[in-house]
């Protein structure tokens, strides 16, 4: 669950019975030194909800510093290598670093998939370190994750919603300019649900008033579906369709039939 | 008339009555056949068709299989369908899905859509049947486009062969209406958005545009017609159609005989091979069988499209990747190369779309081209004897490469319609893979036919170099003068005749006609003359073959 | 040297009639006929096969082609029995896979036993002489076309054809004008209204509710956030009596840009509500769903030949085949927050037709 700022600053109060204003010029130079350098540290209200909470995210504030603020901002206002983070939630964070997407490692058309960099702690203490510094999509609760929703309204959603960029079978498919909606074949249920919810890059976002939690989890379990049943008239051939089919019999097909050709007509031994 | 180099001729059996011969005891299964032979040929004079055909000859090289194996899958096809049609219901009524294929279960679609999942869920076979009928039908057409190839390459189109390369265009052009009337009978997603683009260009032909759309929809697009009319057309006109054209296309080549390739022996007007009983038979029978076991396998092995993935048809969603089959893709491709803004309105305020107008009328010109090009190239030779000898492609360059041209025209379209697949594949973009696509459509085919016509003359100077001088061996001697020479091995007879034994043609020479005229036609006529035959080699002649024996080496 | 006739004409004999088309040797054209050709050489010798000589490898050969015929018959059995023994359990895929995966490969080795037997019973051993047929010209005998010639002049003289012209006038005539009723007869495959109105017309109307696709429920103006995409239908559509038909011109996407990054031209200030924007999802190129929504270039790309339209732009075609930009449905709030159209679309929607602008 997202924290939300709430116990206001610590600040001193000063008392004293020495000269009014000496005390007031040091206790107001120990404030503004204290609390710049305190503020230059920090950026925003920090929750003090539970001591074990304030770990996780000074952890996770520890691993953003190190490893995105320089494009994202120390702030997370963004700069002009990265966007800005705030608002954008747990979910974000758990699905750009749960697989691999962030840290980026190279300009392109869009983040590419790789392998994970970080641990699923890890990965937990920048979603909370990112999502307590605004109100954003949290990390959905495991009941919409167990793909046991309705596979038939879950396929139907997806063909409405989702086929378009991702291809039928969930094999992908192509966007503007080198970008790319990639592809479905086993990915965490989990990340399926964060990138609905987000929309990572110039995925749209589906929120929860477009496709509800319930229809996310039934186009879970349609995914779920596909991933766990077999192509039932044999090799798939990367369910791209006609294009790939084409190819296979022309190559195959034509291909193993003009050798037997050839083999009918050679003399015989 | 049949003459054999190895006797004996095989005999009828006798056509009087069933007597049984004094002098040999034939077996219970000779006397059966004899007594059914005897009994029909009363009644059909079969007996004559036999003796004409039973015994002629078919010139057996791998190549003239092509042609057998669009046939024979087409009879796969055939079958396999049958087989379908016990099932299939071509209806667009809406029904509520009950079958096994969960995923589906509950969603309304069109009877025809469910009786395709009934098929491939709930029939023993049926899903094997429909994918043995899809891929035959993938296989048709490629055979027969290769069969063509084959036929253009080798010139064996010439005469008398003209009206059959007609009829053979005319049968490619069925198969693949055939082919696109079977795919779009599922009513799925992916058919159905083949059906919605047909629907969109049909909408921009000029004048009657919107009124076909409406007719051939019966209503609105989509309507509840299409699926059933298209049944119609997939289940009986076009198989009449092609089942009457295919018995003419074996007519003509019966009654023609097949062409063969040059070869000690082979002459124009003879024909050398292996006769219908028992040889060709056996080849032509045993490769029924082959083409459909390997089309059986296939079937059995790889999926084809699968509908319940793509869905019921419906005009709101769409999947990435949407293809026709394999065989429309040039036209699908010819679409997507046309750049924006091809459209007009015009002053009245008709509305010319270009974009689809260019690609449709383009696509109809060259296809007019390739159906009519024996007839232009009759008329440029002006050889008007039957040519019952095939070429090797190498010894017509001009017109290799203009095949060679026209192919790679073709497969430039044909990439056209998997732009977006290849984008995503190679890691490029849409708009980098199109517009390359649109320069290479012009420069692809002229860099082809300028490739292809130097190799073929190349390649010809190539032939008449080993006719003349023979092979390099590879044995270096050194003669007592000292010279090195390197020792080439002179071809015999046989080797070299393929070598030497074609036509040659020379541009026309123009000249007036009766009133001392030079018409425009002869000057079109001698200009392609020229284009054709001004480079060329000549095959190499009896004194320059003896002069060349002469030298030493 | 060339023989360059343009034309063939044969001569008539003096007396007949007809004249005798190509009765002389056919013309090459601009074929070289070479005195000097090296001759054919004839038929190679025959060069045996082993199974010709050695008759250990005939029978080898013989066991072989046995063999496969044998394997062919055991395919079909095992066809058979795949088919009772791997029956399809309905609602399990992995049975419906095997009973195709067996039942097909039973089947390929009936069929290619068969095949390949054959074959190599052809190759192997039968007669293996090359043996020659003769050809005749293609064209029949000059008595053959005398005789078909005399068919039709005998024909033509005996119905006196030639000389009656108002029977073969009016034959003519007659015959020509025969097929147009099997022409008129097309008319009603298609109802009778006539289809240039329908095609410019579509469900929404003022007041239509903007619902979602495909379960119908209405869509509140506060639900379209920043980079949403809805795909939308009219209220009343799944009830309507054409749902397809008013489907394929009725579609409609729904996104939501920022009011500043919208380039709005006179006249459709009021076209969107708040930066959210609706726009026909049939492509103007030959009527696809455009469907490919990018959030972030707010592009909108069809999917079938890759024409994109840009959404700050009013949908402007920015490549592809496509040429108008994609109509766009004018919207705003009911009193409860509902999306609902203001009217209906301005302009046909879906590819270009002839009348369409008439």
């Amino acid at each position: 669950m997202a924290h939300t700022p709430s116990a206001p600053k610590s600040q001193k109060r000063a008392t004293g019975r020495r000269s009014p204003l000496a005390t007031a010029a040091l206790l107001a130079i120990g404030l503004l030194t204290t609390g710049g350098a305190y503020a230059m540290v920090t950026t925003s209200a920090i929750a003090e909800t539970g001591s074990a909470q304030s770990a996780v995210i000074e952890e996770g504030t520890k691993l953003f510093q190190a490893n995105c603020a320089t494009c994202h901002g120390l702030n997370l206002q963004g700069t002009s290598q990265g966007p800005t983070l705030i608002g954008v939630g747990a979910a974000s964070v758990d699905f750009q670093v749960g697989t691999g997407r962030m840290p980026l490692a190279a300009t392109g058309p869009q983040a590419e998939k790789k392998p994970v960099q970080f641990t699923a702690e890890q990965t937990f203490a920048m979603a909370s370190f990112v999502a307590s510094k605004g109100p954003g999509p949290a990390i959905p609760s495991d009941r919409y994750l167990r793909g046991d929703g309705n596979v038939a309204t879950g396929a139907e959603l997806f063909r409405v919603n989702c086929a378009m960029c991702h291809n039928v079978a969930g094999a992908g498919g192509a966007l503007t300019e080198g970008k790319y909606a990639p592809s479905l074949g086993n990915i965490e249920a989990v990340h399926v649900y964060e990138a609905m919810i987000t929309g990572p890059q110039n995925m749209p976002v589906f929120n929860d008033q477009n496709i509800s939690p319930q229809e996310k989890a039934d186009i879970i379990t349609y995914l779920r579906y596909l991933d766990e049943t077999p192509s039932v008239g044999g090799f798939g051939l990367g369910n791209i369709g006609p294009v790939s089919e084409g190819l296979f019999i022309w190559i195959f097909g034509l291909g193993a039939l003009v050798a037997i050709t050839v083999w009918m007509t050679a003399k015989s031994n | 008339m049949t003459t054999t180099q190895v006797p004996p001729t095989t005999t009828d059996p006798p056509a009087s009555g069933p007597s049984e011969s004094a002098a040999v005891q034939k077996s219970t299964g000779s006397r059966v056949t004899g007594w059914a032979a005897n009994y029909i040929d009363e009644r059909t004079s079969i007996s004559g068709l036999v003796k004409e055909v039973g015994r002629k000859i078919f010139p057996d090289h791998w190549s003239f299989m092509l042609g057998e194996v669009a046939l024979y899958s087409f009879i796969v096809i055939l079958m396999s369908g049958t087989f379908l049609t016990f099932f299939f219901q071509a209806s667009m009524v809406e029904v509520e899905y009950e079958g096994s294929y969960l995923p589906l279960k509950g969603i309304e679609m069109s009877a025809a859509m469910a009786s395709t999942l009934d098929i491939s869920f709930d029939i023993r076979g049926g899903l094997l049947m429909r994918q043995v009928h899809h891929w035959a039908a993938l296989l048709f057409i490629a055979a027969i486009g290769l069969h063509m190839l084959r036929v253009f390459f080798t010139g064996a189109f010439r005469k008398p062969r003209e009206i059959n390369w007609f009829i053979g265009f005319v049968l490619f052009v069925l198969a693949m209406a055939e082919g696109f009337t079977g795919y779009s009978l599922p009513d799925d997603l992916l058919s159905g958005n083949g059906l919605r683009i047909i629907d969109g260009m049909v909408k921009g032909i000029p004048v009657i545009g919107t009124w076909i759309s409406y007719l051939l929809f019966g209503g609105e697009f989509p309507g509840v017609d299409i699926v059933g009319r298209l049944y119609v057309l997939h289940i009986l006109i076009l198989p009449a159609l092609i089942v009457a054209l295919l018995g003419v296309h074996m007519l003509l080549l019966i009654i023609n005989k097949h062409t063969q390739f040059a070869g000690p022996g082979r002459t124009n007007d003879n024909v050398v091979g292996v006769p219908i009983m028992p040889v060709f038979a056996a080849k032509a029978g045993g490769f029924f069988f082959i083409v459909f076991g390997v089309l059986m396998l296939i079937g059995a092995t790889f999926q084809i499209n699968p509908v319940w993935t793509y869905g019921p048809y419906d005009p709101s969603p769409v999947s990435a990747g949407t293809q026709p089959d394999w065989y429309i893709g040039f036209a699908d491709g010819a679409l997507r190369l046309v750049p924006p803004g091809w459209e007009f309105v015009a002053w009245g305020g008709a509305t010319w779309s270009l974009n689809i107008l260019v690609p449709l009328v383009g696509l109809a010109v060259f296809m007019a081209l390739v159906a009519f090009y024996p007839f232009i190239e009759a008329w440029v030779t002006g050889d008007k004897r039957e040519h019952h000898i095939t070429q090797r492609p190498r010894n017509a360059p001009t017109r290799t490469a203009i095949g060679a041209a026209g192919v790679t025209f073709y497969a430039v379209l044909w990439t056209a319609a998997s732009s977006d697949l290849i984008a995503t594949h190679f890691r490029v973009t849409i708009e980098g893979v199109i517009n390359s696509l649109q320069v290479l459509l012009v420069v692809a085919p002229i860099v082809a036919y300028h490739i292809a016509k130097r190799i073929c003359l190349a390649l010809q100077k190539k032939d008449r170099e080993i006719a003349l001088h023979g092979y390099e061996s590879g044995r270096i001697v050194r003669l007592p003068s000292g010279e090195y020479i390197e020792v080439h091995e002179q071809l015999d007879d046989y080797e070299r005749w393929k070598l030497v034994s074609f036509d040659e043609y020379t541009p026309l020479m123009i000249r007036p006609n009766e009133q001392g005229k030079i018409t425009a036609a002869q000057r079109i006529r001698a200009a392609a003359s020229s284009w054709f035959f001004e480079d060329r080699i000549s095959p190499v002649t009896r004194t320059e073959l003896e002069r060349a024996h002469d030298s030493t080496h | 040297m060339a023989n360059d006739h343009d034309g063939e004409t044969g001569s008539a004999a003096a007396g007949s009639t007809v004249e005798k088309y190509g009765s002389s040797a056919p013309s090459g054209g601009t074929a070289v006929v070479v005195a000097d050709q090296i001759p054919n050489p004839g038929f190679e010798p025959y060069r045996p096969r082993v199974t010709d000589l050695d008759p250990k490898k005939a029978k080898q050969a013989e066991r072989v082609v046995s063999g496969l015929f044998f394997l062919s018959i055991i395919g079909s059995i095992i066809a058979v029995a795949v088919y009772i023994a791997f029956p399809i359990v309905p609602g399990d895929m992995a049975s419906v896979r095997l009973n195709n995966l067996l039942l097909g490969v039973g089947i390929t080795l009936g069929l290619l036993g068969i095949g390949f037997g054959a074959v190599h019973w052809s190759k192997a051993l039968m007669e293996g002489h090359d043996m020659v047929e003769q050809r005749h010209p293609t064209r029949g005998t000059d008595e053959t076309r005398e005789k078909a010639v005399e068919v039709f002049e005998l024909g033509a003289n005996e119905s006196g054809i030639g000389r009656r012209t108002l029977i073969r006038n009016t034959l003519i005539g007659a015959i020509v004008l025969t097929p147009l009723p099997a022409i008129a007869l097309f008319r009603d495959l298609a109802p009778a209204a006539d289809p240039v109105p329908l095609l410019k017309v579509t469900m929404w109307r003022e007041g239509v509710r903007l619902t979602r696709d495909p379960t119908g429920t209405p869509i509140r103006a506060s639900e379209v956030t920043l980079g949403s995409n809805f795909h939308v239908i009219p209220d009343g559509l799944k009830e309507s009596s054409h749902p397809l038909e008013e489907k394929a011109k009725a579609a409609v996407l729904l996104m939501r840009l920022k009011p500043e990054d919208l380039q709005v031209s006179p006249g459709r200030e009021d076209w969107n509500y708040q930066g959210i924007v609706a726009y026909s999802k049939i492509c103007t190129h030959v009527g696809c769903p455009v469907a490919l929504y990018e959030q972030l270039t707010h592009r909108l790309l069809c999917p079938c030949h890759q024409s994109s339209f840009d959404i700050k732009r009013e949908a402007l075609v920015i490549f592809g085949p496509a040429k108008r930009a994609l109509p766009q449905l004018p919207i705003t709030v009911d009193d409860e927050g509902y999306l609902i159209a203001r009217s209906d679309f301005t302009e046909p929607v879906g590819p270009s037709f002839w009348e369409r602008s008439i």
